[in-house]
């Protein structure tokens, strides 16, 4: 009896997880988004055993394991590996969608970021592109202070 | 100490879009009623301990293991979770038989991800430092992964449509299958483009359901079955989380993992040697890399490889009979649930999807972004 009400008519209880948090970003981040926010300058991490560059910066190297404690100063340019661009709305996305967003190689760094490519026509994107950061004029040392990263213009 | 793990049975629930009629405690208790029915055990008496994998997220509650004891008669016994990814609660299961702790174990895996927006979970599974407030999600890794394999290795998304028309198709012949249909690579390309290249037919659906198996010492299980199973090889490997700093064409966590499972089980050709495959393809293009990651296939040859027909249902060696994960599979009951396929395939009980004549099979789960983490299971009759 008791299934063919549920089938008829199924009940639901609604829940919502609202869990505000304050994360710590630990040393070498805190160093990583100050710099952005007061210099406009991008940070990577050298190992100083292994001597890659990694970016976003770790405090032990992704390949010795070697402990590293100071940040490397790099470009802001940087190479495209891989992109996408999202058509597709959801409850997370920082972006309205058309966007693209891609994993930038650094120039100088061994690792890649993610983040979005912008003041571009989506027909362009190629892997292997020339990319530079460009800035929030407002700033809040968070990664959102990258605007994103747009085409380096050819010269002449 | 025992030194083979069995598999005596294993059992599911039809995978739906959503199951409004059952709650989350329910899904696991018919499959859990199965699976004892059977195995021919008592739950009261027989089972020892309760292996279960679900997600606190997903049952959007803490400890998503909480009302499992009381429909598996869990109380004062050995119960556990493994979060993730359930093949890797198979993994853990068998390591309870071969420690001698237990001899019979439960394992069981739910999930209705109809209950809450996915995308959320997938987003507050990334990196919060550098990452999270891009607003990531795996659909969007996904298709930069799946861009990455094509300008690596000449890829098309022709080819990743192949895997969904192969499939949804092999869909029909199961029974406990959500979504199967008869398409085209035209269908799928033309469908609803979500993060270029990936379409919504490239990505598995919105799937509820749960799955369960008994595994027990070889003494036991002979016992218990003429079709015992056994975990012949295991493999678990991981790789670094940021995307930066992978290379997303290829699939090295998964070569460890498949090499040391292919090791332990002796087997030195896996592509003449296996007769069926059950991986976790997420989104259409995994399929084609995670044979390469198997060892089925050279690097960056996936493509040639469904194309070459071995992976279809009557080929050589074929891939997800099941239909795999796009015909709608849940997360953390994927891996499971190839593992289960895969012990039907061996006992002769697939039916129409059944590959005639099978002793050697692979079962693979993975999870994290852009399958961070790898589990392969090889297993045999
Ligand atoms: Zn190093």
């Amino acid at each position: 009896m008791a299934n063919e009400v549920v089938k008829k008519e199924p009940m639901f209880t609604e829940g919502y997880v609202i869990m505000p948090y304050k994360y710590s970003v630990g040393t070498l981040a805190s160093k990583f988004f100050i710099e952005i926010r007061d210099h406009k300058k991008i940070n990577g991490v050298k190992c100083p055993k292994c001597n890659i560059v990694i970016v976003p910066p770790r405090s032990v190297c992704i390949k010795c394991f070697n402990k590293i404690e100071d940040l490397v100063e790099l470009s802001g340019k940087g190479t495209l590996v891989t992109y996408t661009v999202a058509h597709y709305d959801s409850a997370v996305q920082a972006m309205k969608p058309p966007y693209a967003i891609g994993v930038i190689k650094l120039d100088g760094a061994d690792t890649a970021i993610t983040h979005f490519i912008g003041e571009v026509d989506f027909k362009e994107l190629k892997a292997g592109m020339k990319l530079e950061a460009v800035f929030n004029e407002t700033r809040n040392a968070n990664i959102l202070d990258i605007k994103y990263f747009k085409p380096v213009k050819n010269k002449g | 100490m025992p030194d083979r793990v069995g598999i005596v049975a294993a059992a599911m629930t039809k995978f739906e879009a959503a199951k409004p009629w059952q709650h989350l405690a329910e899904l696991v208790l018919e499959v859990t009623d199965k699976v004892v029915e059977a195995a021919g055990i008592s739950l009261q008496k027989d089972v020892e301990s309760i292996v279960s994998c679900s997600q606190d997220h997903w049952d959007g509650r803490t400890i998503s293991s909480m009302p499992i004891p009381d429909v598996t008669c869990g109380h004062l016994k050995d119960e556990s979770k493994v979060a993730d990814d359930g093949a890797y609660a198979v993994l853990y299961g068998a390591m309870h038989i071969l420690s001698g702790d237990h001899k019979l174990v439960l394992v069981v895996s739910h999930c209705a991800e109809s209950h809450t927006d996915g995308t959320i979970i997938e987003n507050w599974s990334i990196d919060h430092i550098f990452t999270r407030m891009l607003g990531l999600d795996y659909t969007l890794a996904a298709a930069m992964q799946a861009r990455r394999y094509m300008d690596k290795y000449g890829i098309t998304p022709e080819q990743f449509a192949k895997v969904v028309v192969k499939n949804k198709g092999n869909a029909k012949k199961n029974p406990y299958a959500q979504d199967s249909a008869t398409l085209s690579v035209i269908d799928v390309l033309k469908s609803q483009m979500l993060a270029d290249p990936i379409t919504v037919m490239d990505r598995k659906p919105v799937s509820d359901g749960a799955c369960a198996m008994i595994l027990a010492t070889e003494e036991i299980a002979k016992k218990l079955t003429d079709k015992p199973v056994w975990i012949k090889g295991a493999g678990n490997c991981y790789d670094p989380h940021f995307l930066g700093d992978r290379e997303l064409a290829d699939c090295d966590a998964l070569e460890t993992a498949s090499k040391k499972a292919y090791k332990m089980a002796g087997i030195k050709n896996p592509v003449k040697e296996i007769d069926v495959v059950e991986l976790s393809e997420y989104y259409s293009y995994q399929e084609l890399l995670w044979t390469e990651g198997l060892g089925l296939c050279k690097r960056g040859e996936g493509g040639k490889f469904i194309d070459s027909g071995k992976t279809q249902l009557n080929g050589d060696i074929p891939v997800n009979p099941s239909g795999g994960l796009l015909s709608g599979i849940p997360i953390t009951v994927a891996g499971m649930s190839r593992v289960a396929e895969a012990v039907w395939q061996l006992q002769g009980r697939s039916g129409e999807r059944q590959i005639p004549g099978a002793k050697l099979a692979v079962a693979h789960g993975c999870g994290g972004i852009c399958g961070q983490m790898h589990c392969v299971l090889v297993l045999g009759n």
